[in-house]
């Protein structure tokens, strides 16, 4: 806005009765939403909700069918994402669109490296690389390779990026979800900052909690049309919910006190992970739900995977039922019973572009095949019984497996493994990345297993979740197990300072104690 | 949904079928002699070759793989297949059936070699079999001290240009290859996990199998069918030579790919192998039939291939973007 001009309007962003159709489904029906110069305007909603589309449909991804958005007061419509940026509107995703093999700073500027004489001007590329990382309290080389990054820190990385095309509009998409609490308070300090400089941000997330961290507004979709714009300072979370669902929920979290643990059906005695100096031990009973807590790169991912034979392990014994059974890769844990649920099931859960049925039958196709010939019809109808079963919501079996909703692609992730009759269930982040109501199925499936005698690990960030749920909790912190808490003793302090615990004495640095720098100092 | 996927699936082989189809009106219309039975005899036996290297590769490229050896490892089995053939201290029955034994053997002990060395020591399929084409070769040479291997049995030279009711044998045994490869990959265990590995590998080890041993045997099986290639290769040219089978990998791999093959692995049929197979042959016959010159038809072969991977991206695009679309409701 050029100065001394007539007043730029208070809205920034006015979308006007957007619709986006899709075949068979209405993702945005006749949304209007205002938001105003540099406010943080946090979307919430459920999956499918329509938050996804209203974002593809402002960064120039979908054009919209019916409806017009107006920008700093003029028409707008982006014919793609280059023109959206170039008009100061930008996202990040949560999927990175990083290069590995570049530098930081070549990734920060891509789009416009600094030239001199044709040639890049490294000296240049680096300075203001260097500034922009301080900018979002990154404490990286610039000239370190991307692929050498942690989740947390390639996080902060893509916001620099955004932040490096002086954007006026800065929409996030759930950036906190692969975050550690540590650094989703960083994340606000930077959000804070940067709407003190004017910049408006539209915030997407799960997370409820944080449209009071960052929030002014809040906006709550469902069903692709718009329910609410609410004040954050007058919002509840019970009120937020109940638009979100439309309905009353129950209580948050299942917890069933009748259900106790029995007989020991899983110990880890001295277990190590690659690339870990510390061993830990633990045991598992049947009918419990044992969380394990801890920051990201805190030795939990990596510990469960080399319990499953995922990853090699330096040493360690694993005993099933007291038997010492020996685990050297993914077949030999689920020859024995254990099955890992990973983080990240639609790269390793799933096989995406094939058939529910595939999906569910690929962990013991010898129970669906006869000499080594399938049976089509044996196929179906045991994943037909488990899709009814887990109440997986699919027109069909044949239904590949990409088109599910993400609830239910969890649960079908958790058919396959009931398919083979696992009896121990360790799953990395079961929730993550999905809605409030698919969340609360998920719990109770969980609670059924356990109750059918199964042994359930859960591994979360999500401390108020694992409160809720299990019925002990293993706290891990830089490689260790620095807790086992009784449910008698949860409490949100204790587990976060247990968390925490062996980071705070390591002396050498500002930033020493946090898992992620440290692995890239 | 059922009913778009098989819409889909229809579209992806019918494409394929349509476009030959419409390559065979146009030659019978234009080219002199085309539509003749002796003509199509003709395109039969000539498609026999690359239709069975076709249906192994396929397989290899399911899983994302590739092997470039197919040719040279067809001349090292036709070698050693012509040496044990030529043996008189055996009956010719016994020779033959020790020939074709001998081939397979060759074939699959390359291909297990392939797929053992890509999976021990993850190297790409297309570093180690571009080594094999030249051990192969090598090998080939080096064996029949680079001479050419004839005067076969009577009885074997006749097969390659025997017929059944007017179809020649070798062509019936390449639809047999074809009808044999469908029914691995669309019934079977060991079909299922072809695909399976081709989409996700990480998540099929992770459901707690070994994806190596299915790639060394795919890679396997492929070196099985160029063995039997090498047979049928010799039963029409009566010959055995070190220095057969040049450029057969790039046929191969064309056929695949025109047949609607992802080169990253995973999508794919054999049916649209063998169609991508007849188109390549119909080609190749049809243009020479209009007096092309062999310069200008590899140059017309080359564009077909580049055209059908262009079509092919648009219409996986179209498939994706409508399976997207309903998962985002």
């Amino acid at each position: 806005m050029s100065p001394g001009g007539s007043a730029p309007p208070t809205d920034i962003i006015e979308v006007q009765g957007i619709t986006k159709r899709f075949p068979g489904v209405v993702a945005l029906d006749r949304v209007d939403l205002a938001i105003r110069r540099g406010e943080v305007h946090v979307l919430v909603g459920q999956n499918g909700a329509g938050k996804s589309s209203l974002v593809k449909v402002l960064c120039g991804i979908y054009p919209p069918d019916e409806g017009r958005i107006l920008y700093e007061g003029a028409p707008y419509a982006p014919r793609n994402t280059l023109a959206a940026i170039r008009a100061g509107i930008r996202v990040v995703y949560q999927e990175f669109n990083l290069l590995p093999f570049l530098s930081v700073a070549e990734n920060i500027f891509f789009q416009r490296l600094p030239r001199r004489a044709g040639l890049v001007d490294f000296k240049t590329l680096y300075r203001d690389a260097e500034a922009m990382l301080q900018e979002v309290g990154l404490p990286i080389s610039p000239r370190a390779r991307v692929e050498a990054l942690g989740v947390a820190q390639l996080q902060l990385l893509e916001i620099a990026k955004a932040l490096s095309t002086q954007s006026k509009v800065l929409i996030l998409d759930e950036p906190t979800a692969t975050l550690t609490p540590r650094e989703i308070h960083r994340l606000f300090e930077i959000i804070a900052r940067l709407k003190e400089k004017g910049v408006t941000v539209v915030y997407i997330s799960h997370r409820l909690q944080e449209v009071f961290d960052v929030g002014d507004r809040v906006t709550v979709l469902r069903n692709g049309r718009k329910v609410e714009t609410l004040t954050a300072r007058e919002a509840t979370i019970p009120q937020i919910v109940k638009l979100m669902v439309g309905k009353e929920m129950g209580e948050e979290y299942p917890f069933h006190a009748e259900v106790q643990p029995g007989s020991e059906i899983l110990r880890v005695e001295d277990l190590r992970h690659r690339g870990s100096s510390q061993a830990v031990s633990f045991a598992l009973h049947q009918g419990e739900l044992l969380g394990v807590s801890g920051l990201v790169g805190s030795g939990r991912t990596e510990t469960m995977r080399a319990l499953f034979g995922a990853d090699p392990k330096a040493s360690g014994r694993i005993y099933r039922e007291g038997r010492e059974v020996a685990i050297h890769s993914p077949r030999d844990a689920v020859r024995h019973g254990v099955c890992l649920l990973t983080e990240d099931r639609k790269v390793q859960g799933l096989i995406l572009d094939m058939a529910c049925t595939v999906n569910v039958t690929i962990t013991d196709l010898a129970r669906v095949s006869r000499a080594g010939l399938l049976q089509p019809g044996v196929e179906r109808s045991a994943t037909a019984g488990l899709v009814s079963d887990l109440d997986i919501k699919t027109p069909s079996v044949d239904q590949l497996a990409r088109n599910l909703s993400g609830g239910n692609q969890q649960k079908l992730v958790i058919a396959k493994w009931l398919f083979r009759h696992a009896a121990v269930l360790v799953c990395d982040e079961p929730t993550r990345g999905i809605d409030v109501g698919a969340r609360y199925e998920i719990y109770t499936l969980l609670w059924r297993l356990a109750a059918e005698g199964k042994g359930i690990v859960i591994v979360s960030s999500d401390l108020p979740e694992l409160m809720g749920i299990c019925h002990r909790i293993l706290v891990f912190s830089n490689g260790k197990i620095t807790g086992d808490v009784a449910r008698a003793d949860f409490g949100q302090e204790r587990i976060l300072s247990l968390a925490y615990q062996e980071y705070v004495r390591e002396p050498s640095g500002p930033h020493a104690d946090h898992p992620a720098a440290a692995g890239a100092v | 949904m059922r009913a778009r996927q098989l819409f889909y699936l229809l579209l992806r082989e019918a494409g394929i079928g349509l476009a030959l189809a419409l390559i065979v009106i146009l030659f019978s219309a234009f080219a002199p002699h085309f539509a003749s039975l002796a003509n199509l005899t003709n395109i039969f036996t000539q498609i026999s070759i690359n239709t069975v290297i076709s249906v192994g590769m396929t397989f290899v490229i399911l899983l994302g793989g590739i092997d470039l050896s197919v040719g040279s490892v067809l001349a090292l089995a036709t070698v050693v297949a012509g040496m044990v053939i030529t043996q008189e201290s055996y009956p010719p029955d016994v020779a033959i059936l020790l020939a074709v034994l001998a081939s397979a053997a060759i074939g699959m002990a390359c291909g297990f070699f392939n797929g053992f060395v890509t999976e021990r020591w993850k190297i790409h399929s297309f570093v180690v079999t571009l080594g094999m084409l030249n051990i192969a070769r090598g090998a080939a040479l080096q064996i029949s001290k680079s001479r050419t291997i004839f005067s076969f049995p009577e009885g074997f030279n006749q097969v390659g240009s025997q017929t059944v009711l007017g179809v020649p044998v070798i062509f019936l045994i390449a639809v047999a290859m074809v009808l044999a490869g469908r029914f691995i990959l669309n019934r079977t265990v060991f079909g299922r996990m072809i695909y399976a590995i081709g989409n996700n590998e990480e998540a099929v080890r992770l459901s707690g199998h070994n994806p190596s041993t299915y790639k060394v045997a795919a890679f396997t099986v492929c070196g099985a069918m160029v063995g039997l290639a090498a047979i049928m290769y010799m039963m029409r040219l009566n010959i055995a030579s070190p220095i057969l089978g040049a450029g057969f990998e790039l046929n191969a791999i064309a056929a695949v790919v025109i047949g609607g093959t992802s080169m990253s692995g995973g999508k794919g049929s054999m049916v649209g192998t063998f169609l991508g197979a007849c188109i390549m042959g119909v080609l190749n016959n049809g243009l020479l039939l209009l007096g092309m010159g062999d310069f200008a038809r590899l140059m017309v072969t080359g564009l077909i291939i580049v055209v059908a991977v262009i079509i092919d991206k648009y219409r996986a695009r179209a498939f994706l973007r409508s399976t997207f679309q309903q998962g985002r409701p």
